[in-house]
């Protein structure tokens, strides 16, 4: 009998702001119920003069909610590590506080392990170094080059601060990775090789030859680099491309009968998770959705519940012109009449693409639309492109009652991923 | 204190984030200001940086104080 994992910690660091170790989360989720959007002009960031896209959304590091590293990550560290690295140790620690979950015994410590995937992980950090190995030689590259730049490092820095020395691992599936990573450590637990678990994804990838290179995929927004805010638009018809972003979430995941026994606050049990592969071409999705598809209807299989059960699905929804419809037709057709009525947002529309971070963000987004009952708007969606029986939240959030969500992402090489959570 | 027994201080005390009072030169660098052998290899880097010179492995392997640091630039500066 495999045992029942639950949610009972969130951390949040995103475009339209970061949690605290007070509160984790409210900031950042009260910003996305706002409207508020992460996108600006990214001139001061580096030279955009020659590049197609001019924007993005990058974690605010002055104003309201503004995210500042010193507070997670001693100034000498910062040095040596990429920022993907320190928004994961951020959004780790805010989850862990937010948990309360013990870890005063030795015992403790070796039962709780840590899951944190990127997409790209430190792809600046690989490309300066390139520069400098070029102009100064070899013996000008940093000892801390390789351990600054590798994706698991994540995983090892947030296990080396807070002493977590269960299972210690990380994933890697472009923008599947977020929910890849709740969806295996939540089975880490279930299967017994950890209690509890922080997991979920991090990334920090707006720079000059991440833009050079996702443009070269044709996968960027090129449209709207004189409004950034009316960039990312899921689903409407005037949609041209992905918006970047970056930043981290975290989940805390324990075994439901320890987080009950200790009185943890409860936000969700992850019941379903779902994996699939397109087998198809290594950027585009197949028109049909078929891989999405499978991937959802695993998740569902998997948690035992009905589609007419799932009140609201955080959207894949990337704003690009053929992801969207893909996916909206496999929701269609794998939920059949209980479409009618379902609530399905992108909330892209308002962070933009988080690439590894994305599904993690995201199932917090949808565990804290169950929470409260109210499922995030899709900005700018003026017009859609096609038509649907489906509620896409055009522009302002729905207040509903729900109990069961579902959250998709699906990735470059056609990885698809999905999870469904419920309330306990 | 020499020039250069200032400018070692200084680097040392900003790499590894300790005090400057602490790089006195009979300081370890690993057991006395914290560094590990990673910390060692930056700190050997900025070294050569900040004067112009090169330090051979195998020589930055017998640079385990303060006060080596400073012998082995000195030396090389003359």
């Amino acid at each position: 009998m495999q045992r029942r994992v639950v949610v009972t910690g969130l951390g949040l660091v995103t475009p339209v702001g970061s949690g605290t170790k007070e509160a984790a989360w409210q900031g950042p989720w009260k910003a996305l119920l706002e409207g508020k959007s992460g996108a600006r002009r990214i001139d001061d960031l580096f030279d955009v003069s020659d590049l197609g896209c001019q924007i993005g959304a990058p974690v605010p590091r002055d104003g309201q909610l503004a995210f500042n590293p010193d507070d997670w990550v001693a100034p000498k560290e910062q040095r040596r590590i990429e920022d993907f690295i320190v928004f994961g140790m951020a959004a780790a620690e805010m989850a862990l506080a937010d948990s309360g979950l013990p870890l005063d015994s030795d015992e403790a410590k070796e039962r709780t392990g840590v899951l944190m995937g990127s997409g790209i992980g430190g792809l600046d950090g690989i490309a300066q170094t390139a520069l400098s190995l070029q102009e100064k030689g070899p013996r000008k590259v940093s000892p801390f080059f390789i351990p600054s730049c590798l994706i698991n490092l994540t995983s090892g820095q947030i296990s080396i601060k807070h002493q977590l020395k269960g299972p210690n691992h990380a994933v890697v599936t472009a923008c599947a990775t977020g929910v890849h990573a709740i969806g295996d450590a939540a089975r880490l637990i279930a299967y017994g090789d950890a209690d509890a678990m922080v997991a979920g994804g991090t990334e920090g990838s707006i720079c000059r030859i991440g833009y050079a290179g996702f443009l070269a995929c044709k996968a960027l927004t090129t449209g709207f680099n004189d409004n950034p805010t009316a960039a990312s638009r899921p689903y409407d018809k005037d949609r041209d491309g992905f918006l970047m972003g970056e930043g981290a979430g975290v989940v805390i995941l324990e075994e439901y009968e320890k987080a009950k026994a200790r009185g943890a606050t409860i936000y969700a049990e992850i019941t379903g998770y779902g994996l699939s592969g397109d087998a198809y071409h290594v950027t585009a999705p197949a028109e049909d959705g078929d891989g999405g598809y499978r991937a959802m209807k695993a998740a569902i299989a998997r948690a035992g519940v009905d589609p007419s059960e799932i009140g609201y699905v955080n959207a894949h929804g990337t704003s690009t012109p053929l992801g969207d419809e893909a996916e909206l037709r496999a929701v269609e057709r794998l939920f059949g009449d209980a479409a009618d009525g379902l609530v399905m947002s992108s909330t892209k529309s308002s962070v933009g693409h988080l690439l590894g971070a994305a599904g993690a963000i995201e199932a917090i987004y949808s565990i804290l639309a169950m929470r409260d009952g109210v499922a995030p708007a899709t900005l700018n969606l003026d017009n859609p492109s096609v038509e649907t029986k489906i509620n896409l939240a055009p522009k302002t959030p729905v207040e509903k009652s729900i109990d069961c969500v579902l959250s998709n992402s699906f990735g470059f090489g056609g990885t698809n991923a999905s999870i469904v959570m419920r309330k306990v | 204190m020499s020039d250069i027994a200032a400018r070692v201080q200084k680097i040392t005390a900003e790499n590894l984030d300790v005090d400057a009072s602490k790089v006195e030169p009979k300081a370890s660098f690993i057991d006395d200001l914290g560094a590990d052998s990673l910390d060692i290899v930056e700190l050997v880097m900025a070294f050569e940086e900040e004067f112009d010179i090169e330090i051979p492995d195998d020589a930055a392997e017998n640079i385990q104080t303060v006060g080596d640091a400073i012998k082995f630039i000195e030396e090389r500066k003359k």
